[in-house]
């Protein structure tokens, strides 16, 4: 019995969109390095189309595969789908991971949320408050 | 190609000992406590393999007792001293901050009833000296313990000095040895070691056995109620096909140390060698002195769990002592009591050898790690961020 499924373990092994875009029009940053994941997410923005997005992670096999699944996903699609984005759904489309690393999917939804909460704040654009998890208030990072 | 590289956690069991195992599953399956011949010959069997045993660690057969393992030796060990310890008053107990759980845990609990433990800091040369033995030794002292190596940064501590400074202040002085037996030279007389803990699986042997040494004279507490097996000192049937083949294994790994030895100690000194090329990683650990097998190393920017799988996938069994690997947040406690910081300590390899792996393995190893720890560095933000000079290097 391996420890990830083959979805994971081939995301992980073969991830897509990794590196990152230069003039990003957001970027996204959570985790910190003291827990042992950080995920990065620059998205390029054309109407309110993702056109492209790329990610960079330092973090185990199942944070990578969790970010470059969730590249995937919103990829192409308009904001308003990206933002309907759930880590369930990460999981889910990675044919699920160990409990104990459900987390990955947790901050691969926040990392892009936060990168489109960055392109709406550099762009002055009026957004609804409550749809951004603060992540200094997840759980997964207390100390 | 296959590599294993994991020798710290288990060895495979070797041709010999699965050999002596076999007649006692046929032929010596009585039980060792039984009257009759068949249980006799047993018996015969099973005194055989303690006087191999004692016989590697320089003690009388009648000072062994077989166990469960590690794990089970070092329980009885500690608890026992503790116990004769409170009953002359004294309840304070001397270790290292990078013991094994088996130690740790069981001093714990034994806070929690009231006792005062003492870890020695191993930040300075990622080991411990006789000198903070000594001085942390107090009137209520009732225990030294100490791991006779590390069994994730490979430091061998200095078990002989460690052993005279508790002789002359009269505190007992128990050693978990698990990593150490069958790989290093030991006599318990000649170190002053008055209880030592070997798990058979560490040198070939199988798994689910191991001994204590106790100096005769020592009380031991019971940990496992029972029979009169081991002298009163641990109840349950004898596993004899484990025990035999664990004796086996010993004695071969004691016959064959000096060989064994210098052939793994090359391997290893090249695959640290041949690491520390890699840029912004370092060596965990004392280098002097070192467990023959043992290579640990620290990267910067990458995640541990993440480096294990990309090796598994070219055939490389390793381990690491990220927070990823343990299902908890913190990494090794190992790696923290030597002072690499979360950041750091996240991004740990071990890999550990044994006499049967290969030149043309170690080159293996050689030409995949750095790829691997470079592909991952590639998909990290903190490596660009140190690379960018946003964050700044600690290794």
């Amino acid at each position: 019995m391996a420890l990830y499924s083959e979805v994971v373990m081939d995301h992980f092994t073969h991830p897509r969109n990794v590196g990152c875009i230069e003039n990003a029009d957001g970027i996204g940053e959570v985790g910190n390095a003291k827990c042992g994941d950080i995920m990065k997410i620059y998205l390029k923005i054309e109407g309110d189309i993702i056109a492209d997005v790329k990610f960079e992670t330092f973090g185990c096999g199942s944070a990578i595969a969790s970010s470059s699944m969730a590249t995937e996903m919103i990829k192409g699609k308009p904001i308003s789908e990206a933002l309907k984005l759930t880590n369930d759904a990460v999981a889910e489309a990675l044919h699920g991971l160990p409990a104990h690393k459900l987390h990955c999917s947790v901050l691969a939804e926040e990392a892009i949320k936060s990168a489109l909460k960055d392109y709406y704040d550099k762009n002055g654009i009026e957004y609804d408050h409550s749809q951004f998890p603060d992540c200094a208030h997840c759980a997964h990072c207390h100390e | 190609m296959q590599v294993y590289a994991d020798n710290a956690a288990t060895t495979k069991i070797s041709a010999h000992a699965l050999q002596a195992m076999m007649p006692c599953f046929e032929i010596y399956y009585g039980n060792p406590s039984s009257l009759h011949t068949v249980g006799q010959e047993a018996k015969e069997v099973l005194e055989q393999a303690r006087e191999t045993v004692a016989k590697c660690l320089g003690c009388q057969p009648r000072e062994i007792y077989f166990t469960s393992g590690g794990s089970e030796a070092d329980n009885q060990a500690i608890r026992s001293a503790a116990f004769y310890g409170a009953r002359k008053g004294k309840k304070h107990i001397i270790s290292t901050a990078f013991e094994h759980h088996a130690v740790l845990h069981t001093l714990n609990a034994l806070e929690k009833e009231g006792f005062e433990v003492t870890l020695l800091d191993v930040k300075e040369g990622h080991n411990i000296t006789a000198q903070q033995v000594k001085d942390a030794i107090r009137e209520d002292t009732c225990l030294v313990t100490c791991m006779y190596a590390n069994n994730e940064i490979g430091s061998v501590l200095p078990i002989a000095q460690i052993g005279a400074v508790c002789k002359e202040a009269g505190v007992p002085f128990h050693t978990d040895a698990v990593q150490a037996v069958g790989h290093l030279q030991i006599d318990v007389k000649e170190q002053n070691i008055d209880m030592l803990s070997l798990s058979g699986h560490k040198f070939h042997g199988p798994k689910g056995v191991g001994a204590l040494y106790v100096r005769r004279g020592i009380p031991l507490v019971n940990v496992i109620e029972g029979g009169a097996q081991e002298r009163g000192k641990r109840g349950g049937t004898e596993n004899l096909p484990a025990i035999v083949g664990m004796a086996a294994a010993l004695e071969d790994a004691c016959a064959n140390m000096d060989a064994n030895n210098a052939k793994v100690i090359a391997l290893r000194d090249k695959l640290i060698a041949g690491i520390s090329q890699i840029p912004h990683c370092d060596l965990n650990g004392d280098r002097a002195n070192r467990l023959p097998g043992n290579v640990s190393f620290c990267f910067e920017g990458i995640e541990g769990e993440s480096l294990l799988l990309l090796l598994d996938a070219q055939g490389i069994s390793a381990s690491s002592g990220s927070a990823c690997t343990s299902g908890s947040l913190d990494p090794s406690h190992v790696l923290l009591a030597i002072g690499r910081v979360h950041d750091v300590a996240h991004g740990s390899l071990r890999l550990s050898l044994c006499h049967e792996n290969t030149e043309e393995e170690i080159d293996h190893i050689l030409t995949v790690v750095p790829q691997v720890v470079e592909l991952l560095r590639n998909m990290s933000p903190v490596w660009r961020d140190l690379q960018t000079g946003k964050r700044e290097y600690i290794l």
